[in-house]
């Protein structure tokens, strides 16, 4: 049975430090749900008060329409992976998986088959009488997961749970994941600080920092339509220019330090008035052209040619510095201290206030901003 | 809304604290309280300083803390001398035989060392067979090792193996890329030992240090036996509690007051001191013994076997001496079980007793530790910080002196204490917890919490995640502590020698009761027995924790 979890309002404090101030949440049942943010934006901390490891200074979290602040751990039926995996290294892999349901009082041949059917789920069953420490990184991890799922819980909370794999066995193991989580069809909150991961298995994302949530949606809706500035770095890469707004004759443009500009037409009615803003435009949002002069005049610096794609990394005549993203072409690359000219999508940059607090285009869509306006 | 204001857990762990902190008050605090109130009575029943200032300004009395103050501070340092370079040697280079070595070295550290004493008074003392035979051979006097130089020579000895135990643990945390950077930069050989090895170790070399200092400073049994006119405070404070010449409760309570106000000040300085050399490290790649050549490779191995072979003969001697035939008090030609049959027939309860009373005492001293060890890790609050230091008060206090404390305060109802094996055990377990409270902390810390977590995300309430996961997994660590705390209790001397009676002897006791009559022979038979003890208890302790690492 899966649930849907309601946070409203929670607070966390340290002393006199606030680390959370005022989340509220609503992850829908069988949603693979992430926190994601940099290191210290509270992330982990909300995870754990959902776990009930950390205690709550303020606010409800709700399981469906059960309240759960005062309900013990051991009792919210949860599970959870943890970034060091937690593994009981006294006990043999199936004594681990089977550790949850002995303490639910499972009979003994209930346990011996949820045991084995997890085992056998996760491709681990091989490996049921060893030792923990004769295991890979890969192999615990889904010894971990195993032990979590076969308890058959309302919601699996998983905290940083790749962090400590090699890149290739990331890649690998968030699929797996991924793919269990569809299977099971669980509830699960998912903590990461790795952009792309976020990306590769979440339904949602909260992007979170400082204890806030900057921006709630879909992998899609955050890439290219953050919130903020701070979103738009922080997914993904990104150049930051500095431009003019300009509103004349019922049409808006864009206007570049070196006069280059373009027409935008998804500017927010109210905003359109006059000023600086900050455009984002990540690298393959640039068009390079080398013959015709039209665009932002930049020089290239260096170039990394990455088979798929070659990367430019150019300087502006304003001195801004930016980074392109081309697919490789069958020609040649285009030479150090060369010339080129750079012009841009503009159905796809976004464009920030100077001060990068909001996103000016239509079409940015924050559920964070829905639940908080309820 | 936002009201909601978590209330303090009242909780089973809780309970515990209160449990633990009562046992201290009453185990602990009221014996300290009752020894400083002791101190401060006059010979006339009111409050006085009167003792403290006739043991300042009779010299007879001062010179014994100057004295006890040189002996240990020379200790201190030439077991930093003989140990320190002997670990390094051990851990950079191959040494032949290192294993056997390395277990002759800890068994040197772990036999009780008025027993070395009383063995170099045999092979050096003014009859003793080195001495005589040297004598015969040159005409020549070897020089007296009564008195300052023989109980720095029994000492440094006895606590040498100690210095070289923490330090080899240290180097073994040291990554070889951190030579092999100062290598590169051009700083080598005895360059880098001095600027490189020696600061990298010093954290451990002041830990080391403090603890050589401590066990040479309360150290009774050794200056009784081999120190005559050299009076040391400890001595003292015997003599003036149970000397066969008058005994003064108030005084002796009064140079145990001074005894712990000094070792106190040696453990705030050595706080402070390593408070300046704070780091850890973790070595990723261990250091690689290298083979070393020509001449120093036959120096570190002269040096290794020398040292040792010197710490280790009065063990062989007495073993040797268990086995000659024995006529009154004098040894003669023949050898056999002669000796061993007698002395444990005059001292049928002294084995039973060592087992009873020693292990009463290790099983409450493991598990009030692990307890303790848990709430200090896992439940920081200010009861268990107060607990916490407490625990570590016993470190600072010499032997002989808890001995006393506990005479005072339970040699009346409702607690009549005195001469019952309960004081014993009770000694026993305040003596031994501070060490393995730290033994047991840092496996703790060594766990990670979300281990417990998991447990608990997984249906267990918090005891049974504490007994079903966390106890075992500490248990390694648990067990080989508990064995070295064993071998330290049944070789224990300066607190049972106050507490025992005809009852309650245990080995140590009997050998130092066999010592003092001059019965030469039953002393070394029990010596041996209880050599014996030592090396099976080392042996199961490698087998469980399956290193040849020590640390006590």
């Amino acid at each position: 049975m899966s649930v849907n979890i309601k946070i409203k309002n929670a607070i966390k404090r340290y002393g006199t430090n606030t680390v959370i101030s005022d989340i509220s949440l609503d992850i829908k049942e069988g949603e693979f749900f992430t926190l994601l943010g940099p290191s210290g934006c509270g992330k982990t901390t909300l995870l754990r008060m959902i776990a009930g490891f950390n205690t709550i200074e303020g606010g409800d979290f709700f399981f469906n329409d059960k309240r759960i602040n005062a309900i013990d751990p051991s009792k919210r039926n949860i599970g959870m992976v943890f970034q060091n995996y937690a593994i009981f290294p006294h006990l043999t892999v199936k004594q681990n998986v089977a550790f949850g349901l002995k303490n639910r009082k499972y009979s003994k041949e209930d346990t011996e088959r949820e045991t084995l059917k997890f085992l056998e789920l996760m491709q681990i069953e091989q490996y049921k009488d060893r030792m923990p420490d004769k295991l890979s990184g890969g192999q615990q991890q889904r010894v971990a997961l195993a032990r979590s799922l076969v308890i058959q819980p309302d919601v699996l909370l998983m905290d940083e749970p790749l962090s400590n794999l090699d890149a290739k066995l990331r890649v690998e193991m968030r699929s797996v994941i991924k793919e269990i989580q569809n299977r099971v069809g669980i509830t699960t909150v998912y903590v990461t600080h790795d952009q792309e991961e976020a990306m590769a298995v979440s339904d949602r994302i909260a992007v979170m920092k400082d204890g806030v949530i900057q921006h709630l949606g879909t992998p899609k809706d955050i890439y290219q339509r953050p919130t903020n500035l701070f979103v738009s770095t922080f997914i993904g890469r990104t150049n930051l220019i500095e431009a003019k707004l300009v509103c004349e004759n019922n049409k808006t443009f864009v206007e570049f330090s070196s006069g280059y500009h373009v027409e935008m037409k998804n500017v927010l009615e109210t905003e359109k008035q006059s000023r600086k803003v900050t455009v984002s435009i990540r690298p393959e949002e640039f068009t390079i052209s080398t013959e015709t002069k039209e665009g932002i005049k930049a020089v290239v610096d260096s170039s990394i040619f990455l088979g798929l794609n070659t990367h430019y990394f150019v300087h502006l005549s304003s001195g801004e510095k930016v980074e392109i993203i081309q697919e490789s072409k069958i020609d040649s690359i285009i030479p150090v201290s060369s010339e080129i000219y750079l012009t841009v999508k503009e159905e796809k940059i976004n464009l920030f206030t100077e001060d990068g607090t909001r996103n000016i285009l239509q079409g940015v869509r924050n559920d964070n901003e829905l639940s908080v306006g309820e | 809304m936002n009201k909601v204001k978590q209330k303090k857990v009242v909780d089973i762990w809780t309970l515990m604290s209160l449990v633990i902190l009562g046992l201290y008050v009453l185990f602990l605090l009221f014996p300290l309280y009752a020894l400083l109130k002791s101190a401060v009575i006059g010979e006339s029943g009111g409050f006085s300083f009167e003792w403290f200032v006739k043991f300042f300004s009779l010299k007879y009395y001062s010179q014994t803390l100057i004295n006890s103050f040189n002996v240990t501070v020379m200790t201190t340092l030439l077991s930093l001398i003989l140990g320190i370079p002997l670990a390094y040697f051990y851990n950079m280079y191959e040494i032949k035989f290192k294993g056997f070595l390395q277990i002759l070295i800890i068994l040197c550290s772990m036999s009780a060392p008025f027993i070395g004493a009383y063995a170099w008074i045999q092979l050096l003392g003014r009859s003793g067979i080195v001495t005589v035979f040297i004598k015969n051979i040159t005409g020549i006097t070897v020089p007296n090792i009564y008195g300052f130089n023989g109980i720095l020579l029994v000492l440094t000895l006895q606590l040498f193996p100690l210095v070289f135990l923490y330090v080899s643990g240290a180097l073994k945390n040291i990554d070889n890329s951190l030579l092999e950077a100062s290598d590169n930069m051009g700083c080598t050989g005895i360059n880098r030992f001095f600027k490189v090895v020696i600061p990298l170790c010093m954290p451990t070399i002041l830990a080391a240090a403090l603890l050589v200092f401590m066990r040479a400073f309360a150290d009774f049994g050794t200056p009784l036996l081999i120190g005559e006119g050299f009076r040391v405070f400890p001595v003292e404070i015997y003599v003036q509690f149970l000397g066969e010449t008058g005994t003064n409760y108030n005084f002796a309570a009064a140079i145990s007051v001074i005894a712990i106000l000094i070792t106190a000040v040696i453990f705030l300085f050595q706080k402070f001191l390593s408070s300046r050399f704070a780091f850890t490290m973790n070595a990723l790649h261990p250091i690689e013994k290298k083979k070393a050549k020509g001449l120093f490779n036959v120096f570190i191995h002269l040096y290794s076997y020398l040292i040792v072979g010197i710490a280790f003969l009065p063990q062989i001697y007495i073993a040797y001496q268990s086995f000659q035939n024995t006529s009154g008090k004098l040894f003669k030609a023949g050898y056999s079980f002669d000796s061993y049959t007698a002395a444990l027939k005059r001292m049928s309860k002294a084995i039973p007793n060592t087992f009873i009373i020693g292990g009463l005492a290790l099983v409450m001293v493991i598990i009030l530790a692990v307890f303790i060890a848990y709430l200090v890790v896992r439940r920081k609050n200010t009861m268990n910080t107060a607990i916490d230091t407490m625990s570590m008060l016993p470190y600072i206090i010499p032997g002989s002196v808890v001995g006393i404390a506990l005479v005072m305060a339970f040699n009346k109802k409702p607690l009549a204490l005195t001469g019952t094996a309960a004081i014993m055990v009770i000694a026993l377990i305040i003596r031994r917890l501070p060490y393995t409270i730290r033994s047991s902390v840092a496996t703790l810390q060594q766990i990670p919490l979300t281990v417990e977590e998991a447990a608990i995300s997984l249906g267990c309430s918090k005891l049974s995640a504490f007994f079903k996961v966390t106890v075992p997994m500490m248990a390694n660590g648990i067990i080989s502590g508990a064995i070295l705390s064993w071998v330290t209790i049944i070789t224990e001397l300066s607190t049972a020698i106050i507490l025992y009676n005809t009852r309650t002897v245990t080995l140590t006791l009997a050998i130092y009761t066999f010592v003092t009559r001059g019965n030469y022979g039953y002393a070394a038979a029990l010596a041996t027995i209880l050599s014996g003890f030592t090396v099976i208890s080392l042996l199961i302790f490698m087998k469980v924790s399956k290193s040849k690492d020590i640390t006590l």
